[in-house]
Formats: structure tokens, sequence, C-alpha cells
């Protein structure tokens, strides 16, 4: 649906993006995850025919983005990061117009199905300039909606939203996600891993990491860490786990817990559960410790993640 | 070809929305009312003393012609520089529609809003004709509309194409301004100095086809003039919007 090779832009000396390459399938929501400036808008912005790029090739819904960008933007809904809306329109005439430029029959009624999936129904005679930013938001992303697009471009789509609209709009999106391609960009780790099924890590304009969140954290860590807690004292809880074989890096906790790691891929957590038990501890909690994307994040992209 | 009626559309409906319809049309309506009462004021009363020509509808149409000056930028100043500073442009360049479309679009929007003001106009030759026996020239004042028309076609397209290049509305508004002031006043001044580039430097100002229009005289140079300018006005925008997609 999406496929993306050596994809350069360059703004006057400064290079936005660089020879960036990957691909989306139909059916699934990939993240683009990156600090400010990485070139996330950047590149969404070439997909969706607003700009061409310098160098390289973008094929979306089976179209090349710079010769046929026509075609591209009809099977394309985009939500920019700004979600520029006409403050001085009606919320339904504003959908109704961006509908009749994208010549969707029987526009009326789609704009009311399209205000029913955000909760935006009973705003629709509302002005726009008077919604609040998650609703601004929503109507942004109905806007992207309208007309069935085959591949949805979403910029930072739940930024501004209070929690409970945020896990409204992610269930929208998922629901979207599974018969289209979504690409949504995000600066909020925890988005990319709870909505993504792929993420893409880029930083300064490359890709510097692309995998399945899981994989991400596999790979990077190369172990995975496990804490365990018991009932009561536990001074010699240490010893017990260091005593099942492959476990390292045991340590001692303050509040009594006990941390271990062992190589990823050979599950030690049933022997190490068994060894506790056996020495009559009462096990309370044996509990993975995934590394978060936000440990991948930084390892991946250095200090400058940071900022 | 829909594309451009749905912008069209949107932006005609769009002037009434805000104050800027009722102040344009006040400001063109109020003087043009005014004029019209004291022409017909004073041809009365020197009709009555004997002997006066029958007036005619040229300085009304003139008027009208010399407030577009000041106005139409005033009508074209946010089209496209409020939807890049607004940042909806990108709505726009996303959608499935041409930049050349966007632009005819606005343009065609901001038409109708001043032929709407032109219908309006079209009482004072109703008017005259009850005044004057044995009623006025239709042809004439046909003649004075396709001028009038012609010229502020010509006029909102540059200002068109000018609104694209600026993110700011009132930078619009005094390019616009200033351009066709120097077109409608300026450039035809060499004329009078150098009496062997008159013709040219008549021909390029954009008062002199409308002059010779609104007193009947239709010329095919005048006509390829404003269909020029409007096609230079409408491509400047274009490109302008095809500068900030590379931008």
């Amino acid at each position: 649906m999406i496929k993306v090779s050596g994809l350069t832009k360059d703004y006057g000396a400064r290079r936005a993006i660089n020879n960036l390459s990957f691909d989306a399938q139909q059916g699934e929501i990939v993240g683009f995850l990156g600090p400010n400036g990485a070139g996330k808008t950047t590149t969404m912005r070439i997909l969706t025919g607003y700009m061409p790029p310098t160098d390289g090739e973008a094929i979306v819904a089976g179209y090349d983005v710079v010769e046929e960008s026509l075609e591209v933007r009809k099977r394309v809904g985009y939500l920019p990061e700004s979600v520029p809306l006409y403050y001085d329109m009606v919320v339904f005439d504003y959908l109704k117009y961006m509908g009749e430029l994208r010549r969707i029959p029987n526009v009326d009624d789609r704009v009311g199905e399209v205000l029913e999936m955000v909760g935006l129904s009973s705003r629709a005679n509302g002005y726009v300039g008077n919604l609040s930013k998650g609703m601004k938001q929503r109507v942004g992303l109905a806007q992207a909606l309208l007309h069935r697009p085959e591949v949805l471009i979403l910029d930072e789509p739940t930024i501004g939203l209070d929690p409970g609209q945020v896990v409204e709009v992610r269930e929208l999106i998922r629901e979207i996600g599974k018969e289209r391609t979504v690409l949504l960009s995000t600066h909020l780790l925890n988005e990319a891993q709870n909505l993504c099924d792929r993420v893409l890590i880029i930083n300064k304009g490359k890709i510097v990491a692309e995998d399945t969140t899981e994989n991400l954290q596999a790979r990077l860590l190369g172990a995975e860490r496990v804490v365990v807690r018991v009932r009561g004292e536990a001074d010699e809880l240490a010893a017990t786990i260091k005593s099942v074989k492959g476990v390292r890096k045991v340590e001692t906790l303050e509040d009594g817990g006990v941390e271990f790691e062992f190589a990823s891929g050979k599950d030690l957590r049933p022997e190490v559960a068994k060894q506790v038990i056996k020495d009559g501890y009462d096990l309370l909690e044996l509990r993975p410790l995934g590394m978060s994307l936000e440990e991948i994040f930084l390892e991946l992209t250095g200090n400058e993640g940071k900022k | 070809m829909k594309n451009i009626w749905t912008i069209a559309k949107r932006e005609y409906d769009n002037y009434f929305n805000g104050p800027l319809a009722y102040v344009v049309m006040l400001a063109v309506l109020l003087p043009l009312g005014i004029y019209f009462s004291l022409i017909l004021y004073f041809n009365s009363q020197q009709a009555y003393l004997g002997g006066a020509p029958a007036p005619d509808l040229s300085p009304i149409n003139g008027l009208f012609a010399f407030l577009m000056i000041f106005l139409s930028p005033a009508i074209t100043m946010r089209l496209l520089s409020d939807e890049a500073r607004m940042g909806t442009l990108e709505l726009l360049l996303t959608a499935p529609v041409r930049d050349s479309e966007l632009v005819i679009g606005k343009w065609l929007g901001a038409m109708l809003f001043v032929l709407t003001l032109l219908l309006i106009t079209l009482v004072y030759p109703l008017v005259l004709n009850n005044f004057v026996d044995p009623g006025i020239d239709w042809l004439v004042v046909t003649a004075s509309y396709i001028g009038l028309i012609l010229l502020c076609a010509t006029m909102l397209a540059l200002g068109v194409g000018i609104s694209a290049i600026f993110s700011n509305q009132f930078a619009a508004f005094f390019v616009t301004l200033g351009i066709l002031f120097f077109l409608y006043f300026m450039i035809g001044l060499p004329a009078q100095l150098l009496p062997q580039s008159g013709e040219v430097m008549n021909y390029l100002s954009i008062q002199n086809h409308f002059d010779q229009m609104n007193i009947g005289t239709v010329t095919l140079g005048g006509v390829v003039y404003y269909l020029s300018l409007i096609t230079f006005g409408l491509f400047l925008g274009t490109t302008a919007i095809e500068i900030r997609r590379w931008r």
C-alpha cells in the first residue's frame, strides 16, 4: 500500500530526510516515531502529494506520488499536524465542502455518518472556531475519513486530546487499521507501543530501527529481566534464585524484591518459580520487566532524542 | 471543472459570512447612489433652463471602475494568503484538486461577488431609461458593462495571483493596490511625454480600453488585452502555489 524507496528531501542546504525506505501493507498500522524535527512531517507531506521529494520514489495505493499525484490524493486521507480548519465555517458545511472536493456521492449522508463516528453529531451545526481543541482534532480526523481512503496518514493524531478522547481516537484508529493502511506519527512512545503493529524509529531524517514493538525490545535487550517478590523477609531469596541454572545479574531491590535476567528465548520463569516455592517462600509476584520503548528510543537516538 | 465551481461557491458564501461583503457593497453603492442623484439633479435643472445633453451611464460606470482599484485588492487579498497563513492550504493541496483549479475557483468566487454588485448597479440604467426621452442606448450600456466586467475580472485575477505569493493578506493588499494603481494611472503617462511611444503605452494602460468600452466601443485589442492579463494573473497564482509546494 505504501512503498518508499530512497526518499530524500532537502530544504535549501538542510537535508530533512535522507534516503528513507520502508513499506506498509494493507491492514497494518505503522507508527512513525522520532523526536521533533526528525523528518516525520516531511515524509508524510511527500506521501500525501503535498510536496515532491528531492530524490527517491514513493508509491502510495499503487500510484507514484509525483507522477500520479491526483490519483494518490484521491486515495489518501490526511490529518496534518496543525489540524488546519476553516474556523469561520459550520462543522457540517466544512465537511461537506471537503466532501464535494472529493466528489463523494450522497455527501450529506456521509458527513452525518463520519460525524457519528468521531462523536461530533451534536456539534454539527456549530462553528468550527468554537470547538475545543480535542473536538477540532476530531473534525480533522472526520475530514480524513470522509472518502473512505485506502491509506490514512495521521500526523500526531492524539496530541492535545484529553485522556478519555485519546482512548476513543485510538480505538477508532485501531478499527480503521483492520482494513486499511494507517501511517501515524507520534512522539509518544506508549502510543506507538499500544497502537501500532510496527514501528519505524526515525532520527535526523534516517530510519534507525524498524520492527514490531516486541521484536524491538527483544533485539535491543538480548535478555529478559524479571522481578520476583515474596511474602515476608526474603534475605536468602537472592541465593535461591541464583541457584537456578542460567540466571544472571541477580540484584536485591530496596523493597525486598529481587531482579534477575536470563537470555531471551529461554524462559526460566517456571524454574525460578518452582525453586522459590520449594525453598518455602510464598510467591507473590513474578513479573517480566520489558524494556520500555522510551529506553529503546534513547538508546537508538542517543542524547539528541531527549530534547 | 466541478472543483472550480465547488471552490468558487464556498468563496462566494464566505464573503457574506464576514463583514467584508457588506463593507465593500457600502463603499461602492453609497458613492454611486449619491453621484447618480447629483447627476440627475443637475441635469434636470439644466434641462429646465433649456438645452442639456441627455445624461448617460458612463460617469457612473467610470466611478465604479475607479472604486474597484481600491476595493478589488480588498476582495482578493485573503483568498490564498489566508489559506497559507492558516495552514488550510495543506488541506487543499492534498485534496484531489489541481493547483490551477484552486486558483481559478478562488478567482471565480471573487468574480461572482463582483457580478452581484454589478447586478445591483443595473438599477441605474433602468432609472435613467425612464428619465430621458427617447430612452438610453442599450447597446452602449451593454458595451460599458462588458468593459466593466473585463476590467474587474482583470483586477481580481491579478489580485488572486498576488494573494498566492504572500502569506500576509495586508502585504497582498498593498502590492495589488500598487500594481493596479500603476496600471490604471501611471503606465499611460509616458504617452504624453514621448508621443512616439504613445500607442504602446496607451495599449498597456488598464484604463484606456475600459474608457473606450464605456462610451460604446468594444475593440478586439481591448478584449485581448484584458483576457491576456486575466490569464497572466491566474498563471502567476498557479505558479506561486507550485513554488510553495517545492519549498
